[in-house]
């Protein structure tokens, strides 16, 4: 078998091409008359191995590219994309965001980001940093990591399947007002499903490692190590009767938490009025000695960005300081609409973290002491306007600090605004490789549905 | 078809100057000597979106996606590649990676069968649903909808209107000579309205949508009656109380609660969890597995529906499968690849996002045949539950085939009676469990208004979903407890 190429294109190759793109549509742009445009253009490569029962299922090659173009007519706003980057295509596509634009709102908030708050330094965040493995050995990373699992218990009886991936992206940001900026990132992950059996019926689980540089991911042995205790510690789970207890949110899944609170604190929700954490800045919105913030510039950090979508700078910041609100997360359309100044967050929170204390995941249960170990959480229960959250879960019944039981067919109710004052404490137990780092999430009290 | 045949290849194939001729040297560099199956999918999709917000047209989008993807099946293993150039070199070299799971060497030396283009009726008319209403016209159709909800009620403060049309075509060209082409129109409308009353801000959303031109929304002022329904809903939540926690009688309306089919049933029965043995159905057909009063059906061959295909992504014709009939399970939802490896014949289930993803089984229209219950009798057959109307979705674990799904709009049953407005709950139960409690079916049988999506292993596709009203004894809820 020949030797896959991770980069079908040479990187100076598809770095020159997507700026000659992105140039082009803004030199287009200009042509049709528009007032101001941005654009963007990117391509990514590479490839995803999967195999099942220790023979290969699936090898799938990616090897992809696409150009947005958003244009300005006066303040109103034209958008379109294509994956065509055949000259008479994008002259296309840029026509075509121009036609829309001629019958959309002047919007006096529409606009480019203001030119002052565009990046000027672009430090190397380490974030290419390709993985110079070929199919067979991914193939065999995946094999030894699902060999792992399932000669673990002999209760694994099936699996979902084990995968290795590794791509590579090149993307370009360009406006008219003469910014541009390259960016290669590269990811790769290992992951694991697998199956476990008994007379109360199949459960499964996942586990999965990724990371921006390879040297950084788990071995394939430790992913399989993982998914195979989490999947044999779900048999035989049990119900329980509906109760008020305190509630532990795994590390893996307590980011959702968090996700829920930008949600509730971005532009568009507020100028929406569309948000329970409208007019909040300066109170107090979580529990004492909460530090939210943000960290863009983390060496190969999962979310790691020198500018936004927009290309304002982006720079650390607080989001919640000692359980008081100092911020929201803002584009500059939606600054704009609210009298205020972009955040730099076009596109998103970049490596949102949460400060934690000292205790390890044991502890942390010690801490719980009686209560229920949530490890997965399902459905679309939140409300982001009331705040009103209601979610399917799966977990543990603990009691003494000590895990007793799996349990199952759960609900978990409550409202945003008081679960995030009832945090008790946040664990140690991060895995700084996540888009979002937090570590376990105790909450005092919330109502769990049950039998 | 033909047109269809037509279409796709005017748009998609003869600018890059591949023929018949082209297509089989493709083939035979797909197909090795070990190769099962293999396929060559070529897409084009257009999309356009509009969004009316504060009364204003805030922003517009178009965008066009084409490219091909190019399959090697051998026994289980699966090689594949996409490219977005639709040129023979660059289709000629994602042929070659796709390849290389066949281990094997050379180009196939067995000569490729005569190929026939599928007959096949097509679901829909093939018009482009983007041109078939003017930019002002359809600019118009969003400001009626905003200015219908807001004179629906004082206490609306914020309307959204979105409009999208897409319009898909697909080629396939097989390995077995097998040849089909379709052109998919999708169109949608979708309300957003926000309402206030005593510093309570409550949101809610309703829509709907076709594969035919926007003409369907305009017909029998549907997308007014998105916008008054929306409003009804958002005023309802005003005077919403908490829900009560805890396992209980529910009772789901008829048509978008279906969801429940989709989630609780549904998924359980696409092939390749069967096949692999790891859905919480797997070898169970012939087995009673629901109440004797449900059949549940999956049929992508009802004109114009949102989850309705005239052939799936592999070319195989769109048909009615009977899932589960009074109560017993009956069959699976296939593509070709697991219909194989069972032995099954395909289902016309396999499809797939985009040209850059693979097929897989994926429901079209699942739904609940009526029975004989009256909508009313169900209802005041309960002392004391939950009534629910509209859900904002749901989610399985096929493993375990515990589901859950987000109620959004939802009531308390008081003596046999509807009472007070709940807040949005979460409703979760085992999906084999809850089928054998449902212990009533109505006669009401409605289908969703078009406007499903659903996601699998990170794929997204349109579908349908509905029911009639049914009465399931034992579902927890989630809420406050009592």
């Amino acid at each position: 078998m020949s030797k896959a190429a991770v980069v079908s294109v040479n990187s100076q190759d598809a770095g020159a091409e997507l700026q000659d793109v992105v140039a082009g549509a803004l030199a287009t742009a200009r042509k049709l008359g528009a007032d101001a445009a941005i654009a963007k253009a990117f391509r990514t490569s590479g490839y995803d191995v999967t195999v099942r029962m220790g023979d290969v299922e699936t090898i799938e090659h990616i090897n992809g590219k696409g150009l947005s173009v958003s244009v300005y007519f006066g303040k109103s706003l034209g958008m379109s994309s294509s994956s065509d980057f055949a000259n008479q295509a994008i002259d296309d596509t840029v026509r075509a965001a121009c036609s829309i634009a001629r019958h959309t709102s002047d919007d006096p908030c529409n606009g480019l980001a203001d030119p002052d708050r565009l990046a000027r330094d672009f430090p190397d965040l380490q974030l290419c940093n390709p993985w110079n493995i070929d199919r067979e050995q991914a193939v065999d990373f995946a094999m030894q990591c699902e060999d792992t699992a399932r000669g673990l218990d002999t209760r694994i009886s099936n699996s979902n399947g084990a995968s290795v991936s590794t791509t590579l992206k090149h993307s370009v940001l360009g406006s008219s007002d003469d910014f541009m900026v390259a960016r290669k990132s590269t990811g790769h992950s290992i992951g694991c499903s697998v199956i476990a059996e008994s007379e109360s019926g199949m459960q499964s689980d996942y586990w999965a490692t990724s990371a921006r540089d390879p040297a950084d991911l788990d071995n394939p042995e430790l992913v399989g190590k993982m998914v195979a205790e989490r999947v044999v510690r779900k048999l035989n789970p049990r119900r329980l009767k509906s109760c008020e207890v305190p509630v532990l949110f795994e590390s893996r899944i307590a980011g959702s938490l968090l996700g829920h609170f930008i949600g509730a604190i971005h532009g568009a929700s507020l100028y929406r009025k569309a948000s329970f954490l409208l007019d909040r800045v300066g109170t107090k919105v979580f529990s004492e000695g909460i530090r939210i913030h943000e960290q863009p510039h983390l060496k190969k950090g999962a979310s790691s960005y020198s500018c936004d979508n927009e290309g304002v700078a982006t720079s650390p910041r607080e989001i919640v300081e000692n359980g008081i609100l100092k911020g929201y997360v803002l584009d500059s359309y939606s600054a704009r609409r609210l009298d205020l100044e972009t955040t730099g967050n076009a596109g998103g929170v970049f490596n949102l973290t949460i400060d934690t204390g000292s205790r390890n995941f044991d502890e942390m249960l010690k801490l719980l002491h009686r209560g229920v170990l949530v490890t997965d959480i399902m459905g679309q229960g939140v409300n982001i306007v009331t705040g009103d959250y209601s979610r399917g879960i799966s977990g543990f019944w603990v009691e003494n600090g000590e895990i007793q039981f799996p349990v199952e067919e759960l609900t978990v109710a409550g409202n945003l605004q008081e679960i995030y004052q009832s945090i008790v404490e946040v664990g140690n137990d991060v895995d700084w490789r996540r888009r979002t780092r937090t570590g376990s999430i105790l909450v005092e009290k919330m109502a769990i549905g049950g039998e | 078809m033909k047109q269809s045949l037509e279409i796709a290849q005017n748009l998609m194939l003869d600018p890059a100057e591949i023929g018949q001729r082209e297509l089989e040297r493709l083939l035979g560099r797909l197909v090795g000597n070990r190769i099962d199956y293999a396929d060559i999918f070529f897409e084009y999709s257009k999309n356009e979106s509009w969004r009316l917000e504060d009364g204003e047209i805030k922003a517009g989008g178009f965008s066009i996606d084409q490219g091909v993807g190019l399959r090697a099946v051998s026994g289980e293993k699966t090689g594949f590649a996409f490219s977005d150039e639709l040129t023979f070199p660059a289709l000629a070299e994602a042929a070659q990676s796709a390849r290389g799971i066949a281990y094997g060497s050379g180009v196939s030396q067995k000569s490729l069968p005569h190929s026939k283009v599928a007959k096949v009726p097509s679901m829909y008319q093939s018009k482009d649903p983007l041109g078939s209403l003017g930019e002002s016209d359809k600019i118009a159709l969003l400001q009626k909808v905003d200015s219908e909800a807001r004179r629906q009620d004082s206490r609306v403060k914020d309307v959204i209107v979105e409009l999208s049309g897409e319009q898909r075509i697909v080629y396939v060209f097989r390995n077995d000579g097998h040849i089909a082409a379709d052109v998919q129109p999708l169109v949608r409308l979708n309300v957003t309205v926000i309402a206030e009353e005593n510093g309570r801000r409550e949101q809610a959303r309703s829509g709907g949508g076709a594969r035919t031109t926007y003409d369907f929304l305009i017909d029998e002022d549907r997308a007014l009656e998105f916008a008054r329904e929306a409003v009804r809903q958002a005023i309802v939540s005003l005077n919403s109380v908490e829900t009560p926690a805890g396992t209980m009688v529910v009772v789901l309306g008829p048509g978008w609660p279906g969801v429940l089919l989709h989630e609780a049933v549904g998924h359980g029965l696409e092939g390749d969890f069967n096949r692999k043995g790891t859905s919480v159905f797997s070898g169970r057909v012939g087995e009673q597995v629901a109440s004797e009063l449900c059949t549940i059906v999956d049929d992508g061959t009802i004109p114009d529906r949102r989850g309705s295909l005239s052939v799936d992504d592999e070319g195989t014709q769109a048909q009615r499968t009977v899932l589960i009939e009074n109560g017993v399970l009956k069959g699976y939802m296939q593509d070709i690849t697991n219909a194989r490896l069972m032995g099954h014949a395909p289902t016309g289930n396999g499809r797939r996002e985009s040209y850059a993803h693979l097929p897989m089984p994926r429901m079209t229209n699942t739904y609940m045949l009526p029975g004989d219950s009256e909508h009313e009798e169900i209802i005041s057959s309960v002392d004391k539950g939950l009534y629910a109307s509209q859900f904002s979705g749901g989610q399985v674990d096929i493993t375990s085939g515990k589901f859950v799904f987000s109620a959004s709009e939802a009531y308390m049953i008081e003596n046999g009676r509807i009472t007070k407005p709940l807040k949005g709950a979460t409703l979760t139960g085992m999906g084999a469990e809850v089928i054998g409690k449902i212990t009533m079916v109505g006669n009401n049988l409605e289908l969703d208004s078009g406007v499903g999506v659903c996601g699998k292993a990170g794929q997204l596709v349109p579908v349908g979903v509905g029911q009639p009203t049914l009465r399931v004894d034992g579902l927890t809820v989630g809420g406050e407890v009592v």
